[in-house]
């Protein structure tokens, strides 16, 4: 996996761009996420059935894993089987 | 990452909205994408190097910019401003390219058969009649997205690159996907050739914030778009918001009606430096309108400091000379990108001290065509003077190669400039260099007087430098001029007013 990757999900319609990744599984609605769409699209899990957002940031605690949605879908993310968290971004005044 | 993917999510999540209004024709994102993708076919069949717009800002700038990030080839907004000769110059290194614009001055100047000479009109008729290119893919974002040509005001353009890697970084680290509600519209009148009208489309297409394009900057123009289609947001350059105000002014005089701003909430401005007095009219003028100064380079993909609304009003109604000074700096870094302030021998320099402006983060190339300029940690030295003040905020003092060096000792010109500038009679102040048989270099000043004011006197000028400064810093020679010369973006050509002391 780099920086770059796109990956989309087995249980969703979620797609994510890899903006920083270490070692582990990207997973979302609780199913590993390829870069090729799998032929019998699942359901999340219940425990990873929140939801992705357009254009949100998601990171893990540590800051090694940073995805970007660039579709939205019914799952939510998780690195080895731990939710990832929206990025919380101080907003800036639009500077040009 | 690749670029187009901005403009690809914005496409996917509202594909009908307005992205983009110019000479009064709209265009949604779907609109916009399916050129870029059209684009990107016609780029792919040319086999160029490189795309070139030399043109002013219209529609097709934007499907240039995203097409030539689909096929992989970089973009070259010139500046058709430039001379002929150093235009030509810079179309024989860029050639063989697809050249979206004036295509009689590009033959005259470059009789390159290899390029690929097209029309504003029939580019954006043929992009939008071809179809095609899947989404946008995996890519690491390595490749150049943009290479501008630096404005070399002290020497010959530079070929500046910027990766996609670096611009997405700049993107995602300051603007939050499609943040803007649907009423916003941001008035973008810098050419399609400047750092700040590239990033001005990234933005607000990842914003989702409507762009209304002014094609050609007229303060009249300007004042109409903003009040027609209720702009929200404008980024102008300090000589556009002194003209913007200046026509305001004839239309109280006159007794015009004003047009109305009332929507206009937020005015973002950079590019040269502001003046002091005409910051403070401007808040007094926009009472609820937020200002943001935006201090960047190209090399640094657009903006890396910035003074914000709060700041702009907390220094406007201070007492406290230090916050009112604020003013008058670029504000502070963004979080994702880090300044030191060094000595000429790379030493970091404490608060206070000025010396040479130092820039790292994943938005800076620091890269040209022919070398990168980022040293073994990834710092960019900008050639940019200033210093840190204790609570983090950086003020500006000129680039390091205006620094006058008289006898050993350097001296910065905006410290004499400031000091002149507090004369009633004087409008503007330059210092320069100036070759001196005794200290090397001197320092030689240019004044503008102020209108209904006679030329100070020479004496007092000397006199006030002397008094506030020291003895060192008193000019040698003083002249008075109607104007000092400056670039369209309104930066200084101090390389001109050294050539009126050689006169």
């Amino acid at each position: 996996m780099k920086p770059g990757t796109k990956l989309k999900s087995a249980a969703c319609d979620t797609e994510v761009m890899v903006i920083r990744c270490g070692d582990g599984s990207i997973e979302c609605g609780g199913a590993a996420m390829g870069e090729a769409k799998p032929e019998a699209v699942g359901t999340p899990s219940a425990d990873f059935a929140a939801g992705t957002l357009m254009g949100k940031r998601y990171v893990d605690a540590a800051g090694t894993f940073e995805l970007l949605c660039v579709k939205p879908g019914k799952g939510s993310l998780s690195v080895d089987g731990v939710a990832l968290q929206v990025k919380d971004a101080k907003p800036l005044p639009a500077s040009d | 990452m690749n670029i187009a993917l901005f403009l690809e999510m914005a496409a996917d999540a509202a594909p009908d909205r307005i992205a983009l209004v110019c000479d009064g024709t709209r265009w949604t994102y779907a609109d916009l994408l399916a050129g870029a993708r059209g684009a990107a076919a016609l780029i792919r069949q040319s086999g160029v190097a490189h795309v070139a717009l030399l043109d002013e800002s219209s529609e097709a700038a934007v499907m240039a910019l995203f097409g030539a990030a689909l096929a992989g080839v970089p973009y070259v907004p010139l500046n058709y401003r430039l001379a002929d000769a150093d235009l030509g110059a810079l179309l024989a290194r860029i050639s063989p390219a697809l050249i979206v614009g004036d295509g009689a001055r590009v033959r005259r100047l470059c009789p390159d058969a290899t390029n690929v000479i097209v029309s504003r009109a029939d580019f954006v008729a043929q992009a939008q009649a071809l179809t095609g290119d899947a989404p946008v893919d995996a890519d690491a974002g390595d490749d150049v997205a943009i290479q501008l040509f630096t404005s070399g005001t002290t020497a010959a353009p530079k070929a500046a690159i910027l990766r996609h890697a670096n611009l997405v970084s700049y993107i995602l680290g300051t603007v939050e996907f499609a943040a803007a509600p649907e009423e916003d519209a941001a008035l973008v009148s810098v050419p399609p050739y400047h750092i700040a009208g590239i990033a001005a489309l990234l933005s607000s297409i990842y914003a989702m914030r409507r762009i209304l394009m002014l094609p050609a900057f007229a303060p009249d123009a300007w004042l109409n778009l903003a009040a027609g289609e209720r702009a929200s947001n404008a980024f102008v350059v300090p000589t556009m918001l002194a003209r913007i105000i200046e026509a305001m002014g004839q239309m109280v005089a006159k007794g015009a009606s004003q047009p109305d701003l009332s929507a206009l909430r937020a005015i973002a401005y950079g590019g040269g430096k502001m003046p002091t007095e005409l910051i403070h009219e401007a808040l007094d003028l926009f009472p609820t309108t937020g200002f943001t100064n935006a201090y960047g380079l190209t090399e640094t993909s657009s903006t890396v400091a910035l003074l914000g609304p709060d700041e702009h009003r907390a220094a406007h109604g201070s007492d406290d000379p230090v916050v009112r000074a604020r003013l008058g700096s670029v504000g502070r870094p963004l979080p994702t990108v880090e300044i030191e302030i060094r000595d000429e021998d790379g030493r970091v320099l404490p608060p206070g001290v000025p010396g040479e402006i130092y820039v790292r983060g994943e938005q800076v190339s620091g890269e040209y065509r022919e070398r990168s300029a980022l040293d073994a940690d990834g710092w960019f030295p900008t050639r940019d003077a200033g210093y840190i003040d204790a609570d983090g905020y950086l003020f500006l003092s000129g680039r390091a190669d205006d620094v006058i060096v008289r006898g050993g000792e350097n001296i910065s010109p905006g410290e004499i400039e400031d000091v002149v500038m507090t004369h009633p009679a004087v409008a503007e102040a330059a210092a320069v260099a100036i070759p001196s048989h005794e200290w090397g270099e001197a320092v030689g000043l240019i004044v503008v007087p102020r209108a209904g004011h006679s030329a100070p006197d020479e004496d007092e000028l000397k006199q006030m430098v002397r008094a506030r400064l020291r003895s060192s810093r008193v000019p040698e020679r003083v002249l008075f001029a109607d104007a000092l010369p400056y670039n369209e973006m309104g930066k200084l050509l101090r390389r001109e007013i050294k050539t009126l002391f050689a006169r």
